[in-house]
């Protein structure tokens, strides 16, 4: 009798463990949206909850390319760098050279896509580790999309070096990217939608995203199974650069100026959501889904502090606390191994 | 220093798994006890049990009559057990060097400072090695570890192990990785070491090293002892009691089969800078077996059929056509199709499940436009799963959870399962049990009349002659004999492995 009891009680256990490491996440969103929805008056108006998601695409969008580099077992640490880069970029064009929209969006999305090609192009056939070789190209954009600017931030009227004024400003329908909305939805929210959907398939439906995991997975294997394995970590640097340059381009229309700092914290915030969302349904593998619920957390609970009278300074003990507890639910609890960052 | 072990009702259960159903047996001082199971059979979980690595089990171990608390790989190792794990990742610590890896456990428990000088530390590691009759210089003792070769990392392994002076030595498939003339060594080593009174548990899959080592045969099954067995060994009855079913002689006799038609012809292959060429042809039809020590440029010539490695010289002609393959991608669309004799890291995709595993190098076929169709996918793995007669409890079952010969059924099966001009399959049988090798082996030659060759890469005597219709004799990257099973010999092969040494 004993010996059944324990062995009922300990199958039990797993299960509700099991059960938490599955949905924990889940339910530690709901319950937290739950929570500032029936405390805070200000959280429960849909303009907040907009507003809020609009916040989030940046975060997000850049996660999605994080997740990209992780699902081939890297790491691409010069996201943060290129979607400043692009923000300063988009400024130039329109304020500077007096360049409509499509040009600037253009722009960007070239150096978006140069920059993946150099990233793939130090890791695949230089040869260096995927988080040293980004490392390395994070300081060298962050440094070179000063010199152009001569390290000032651009915004329209502004002196330029030649003593004229500068003759452009940002353009109405740039500013449309973040600004305008379709109905209720705004723009920025939509694009973070339609990636997520994309990266999705791409990643669980297609052969490509099959080949992706697999090389994060076990590249030697991989190899020997036909894989291309050089090609398919190219690519996944290349599009998470260009992902790094749209999210760019919704923070340069939210600032409506060439900040120069703008993109400075987006790095780290979006390896956590990304890192987050390797927990959510217990994945135990970098995916859109978990990435975009992971940004969507993050922004629920920032949001929600802020209404709450929360200081602004204590953000990013809540960002970590947020990436803690996604973590404990990853490597501790599960029985599964979380599979990421394997590179290193 | 000679001291006795004895385990009594050993229970393990994992969830409500019961892999160990009360195992009980004694080993004296100087008797070398062989542990005989298939795969799952719970062979590792007894050797785990015994070196301290599951602290949680019922029953009872007792070391010279008295009951012993083995809770840690250290506690184990006080009470003098010591163990050499087939996995030699598992112990060999890379970014080390071989001396600091030699005593590493010294260091470890700090018996040796951290700080010991470099050239003390080879001083000490050499008293090591003696006992082992290994001698490795003072740049291969400095150099790191990691260029060592496989299975000098294993007699590094078991080098560790003795300094230590166990009473009990647990040796987990040693041979899996060493060669003829090093197992030869290992042998003797082994047999000194009985002389001296260790009592050893020798755990193998090749039933021609128990025969000549062992003094008692423990047969498990299904976490049940199922027989003890003293010298002589009955091996009918011995493997009816592992295998849980007849294994009549015809299913180890079988027709040659004798190919004409050539799939691969190799012209003038130079697999080492020094090496002579040679040509040769692979006839579709027949079983190529390939044998040779480690480091005879087999794995090297597999490699290069696939497009995985360059060797030095020599083109290839596939069906009649040109055939210069520049990637395993190349060369698995035109049908050549290769298995890599390190299954856990060239094969294994950790954490992926079967039908994934499967459909992974044909993913193209599987798929509309780009677009996997996971019906096909799911198609695919249940018809292999069936074909190979893999337990598993669905296509979705993780590969790594499997057992060893499970594991390899799905390595090998998945290239089973499309067309295929030539199949490389480099140590097919490594860590794999007697059911699972003869299925294997039956699925190849099944495979090769259906029109394609096959070439099984061995460094296995009775691997290659169970396996082999065609056996060819590789040494220093040339070919030293090449006849046909019934024109050669068991003693005829090793005297030409063998000559060259």
């Amino acid at each position: 009798m004993m010996f059944s009891n324990k062995v009922s009680s300990s199958v039990s256990k797993d299960a509700t463990r099991d059960f938490l490491v599955k949905y924990g996440f889940i339910l530690v969103t709901l319950i937290s949206f739950g929570i500032f929805f029936s405390t805070q008056q200000t959280f429960r108006l849909s303009t907040t909850f907009f507003s809020m998601l609009k916040y989030t695409s940046v975060v997000a969008i850049t996660g999605l390319g994080i997740t990209l580099s992780m699902a081939v077992g890297g790491l691409d640490l010069s996201v943060g760098a290129v979607a400043g880069m692009s923000v300063t970029l988009s400024a130039m064009a329109m304020v500077v050279y007096n360049q409509p929209t499509i040009v600037a969006v253009g722009l960007v999305l070239l150096v978006g896509f140069l920059i993946g090609c150099m990233n793939a192009f130090l890791i695949v056939v230089l040869k260096i580790p995927d988080l040293l070789a980004t490392l390395a190209s994070m300081f060298v954009i962050q440094g070179l999309k000063l010199v152009p600017v001569n390290g000032q931030s651009v915004s329209s009227g502004m002196m330029l070096t030649n003593g004229t004024t500068a003759p452009g400003k940002f353009t109405d329908s740039f500013l449309q990217i973040d600004g305008g909305q379709l109905g209720v939805i705004p723009y920025a929210v939509l694009i973070w939608g339609l990636l997520t959907v994309l990266i999705w398939l791409f990643l669980t439906r297609t052969t490509w995203g099959r080949a992706m995991y697999a090389v994060g997975s076990n590249p030697e294997a991989s190899l020997l199974a036909g894989i291309r394995v050089k090609r398919y970590r190219a690519l996944a640097y290349i599009l998470s650069s260009l992902l790094a340059s749209i999210s760019g381009l919704i923070l340069a229309s939210r600032i409506g100026q060439g900040d120069i700092s703008a993109g400075n914290s987006l790095l780290l915030d979006s390896v956590a959501v990304a890192l987050v969302g390797t927990s959510v349904l217990a994945m135990g593998k970098p995916n859109a889904w978990g990435t975009a619920l992971g940004a969507f957390l993050m922004g629920v609970v920032i949001t929600g502090l802020t209404i709450a009278g929360f200081p602004y300074y204590g953000q990013d003990v809540v960002k970590g606390s947020v990436l803690l507890l996604a973590l404990v639910f990853s490597f501790t609890l599960s029985r599964k191994k979380a599979r990421f960052i394997s590179a290193t | 220093m000679n001291k006795s072990l004895e385990i009594r009702s050993i229970r393990k259960s994992f969830g409500s798994n019961e892999v160990l159903k009360g195992i009980s047996f004694r080993i004296e001082p100087g008797e070398i006890v062989s542990l005989l199971g298939a795969n799952g059979a719970g062979k590792s979980t007894l050797i785990k049990i015994l070196s301290g690595a599951f602290s949680e089990f019922e029953g009872d171990i007792f070391i010279d009559g008295q009951p012993a608390n083995i809770n840690s790989p250290l506690q184990a190792r006080s009470q003098g057990i010591e163990t050499v794990h087939q996995k030699i990742n598992e112990g060999i610590i890379a970014g080390l060097s071989v001396a600091e890896n030699l005593l590493f456990d010294r260091i470890a428990t700090r018996d040796i400072s951290a700080f010991i000088s470099p050239s003390k530390m080879v001083q000490q590691s050499k008293s090591v090695l003696r006992e082992l009759e290994l001698d490795w210089d003072d740049t291969i003792l400095k150099d790191d570890v990691f260029n060592l070769g496989i299975a000098d990392q294993q007699q590094l392994l078991l080098a560790r192990g003795l300094s230590h002076n166990p009473s009990l030595l647990i040796l987990d498939e040693p041979t899996s990785a060493l060669s003829q003339v090093e197992t030869v060594h290992l042998f003797k080593l082994i047999q000194k070491l009985r002389s001296n009174g260790v009592a050893i548990l020798y755990v193998s899959h090749r039933l021609g090293e128990i025969d000549e080592l062992a003094d008692r045969l423990v047969i498990l099954r299904d976490g049940v002892i199922q027989d003890i067995q003293k010298k002589p060994f009955n091996w009918n009855g011995a493997l009816h009691d592992m295998l849980g079913m007849d294994t009549t002689e015809s299913d180890v006799q079988r027709k040659e089969r004798r190919g004409d038609v050539a799939v691969l012809e190799i012209h003038d292959a130079k697999i080492f800078r020094n090496s002579d060429p040679w040509s040769l042809d692979i006839k579709k039809g027949e079983v190529t077996g390939v044998i040779g020590l480690l480091g005879s440029g087999k794995s090297e010539f597999a490699k290069a059929v696939f497009g995985a490695n360059k060797i030095f010289g020599g083109t290839f002609t596939l069906n009649g056509h040109e055939y210069k393959p520049k990637s395993p991608t190349d060369s698995i669309a035109r049908g050549v199709f290769f298995i890599s004799e390190d299954r856990g890291n060239e094969g294994i995709l950790e954490g992926w499940n079967i039908a994934h595993t499967t459909s992974l190098p044909f993913l193209e076929r599987i798929s509309m436009g780009k677009f996997l169709r996971f019906d096909q996918e799911s198609d695919l793995a249940r018809k292999m799963i069936a074909k190979l007669k893999i337990v598993a409890q669905s296509d979705r079952s993780f590969v790594d959870s499997l057992s060893g010969g499970n594991q390899q059924k799905v390595m090998v099966g998945r290239w089973l399962m499309q067309d295929s001009k030539l199949l490389l399959l480099d140590e097919p049988f490594r860590g794999v049990d007697i059911g699972a090798r003869r299925e294997i082996s039956r699925q190849i030659r099944d495979l090769v009349l259906t029109g394609s060759a096959a070439i099984i890469f061995s460094s296995d005597v009775d691997e290659i002659l169970e396996s082999a219709d065609r056996i060819l004799v590789f040494a220093e990257g040339e070919i030293h004999h090449d006849k046909y099973l019934s024109e050669t010999s068991r003693n005829e092969i090793i005297q030409k492995m063998s000559e060259v040494a």
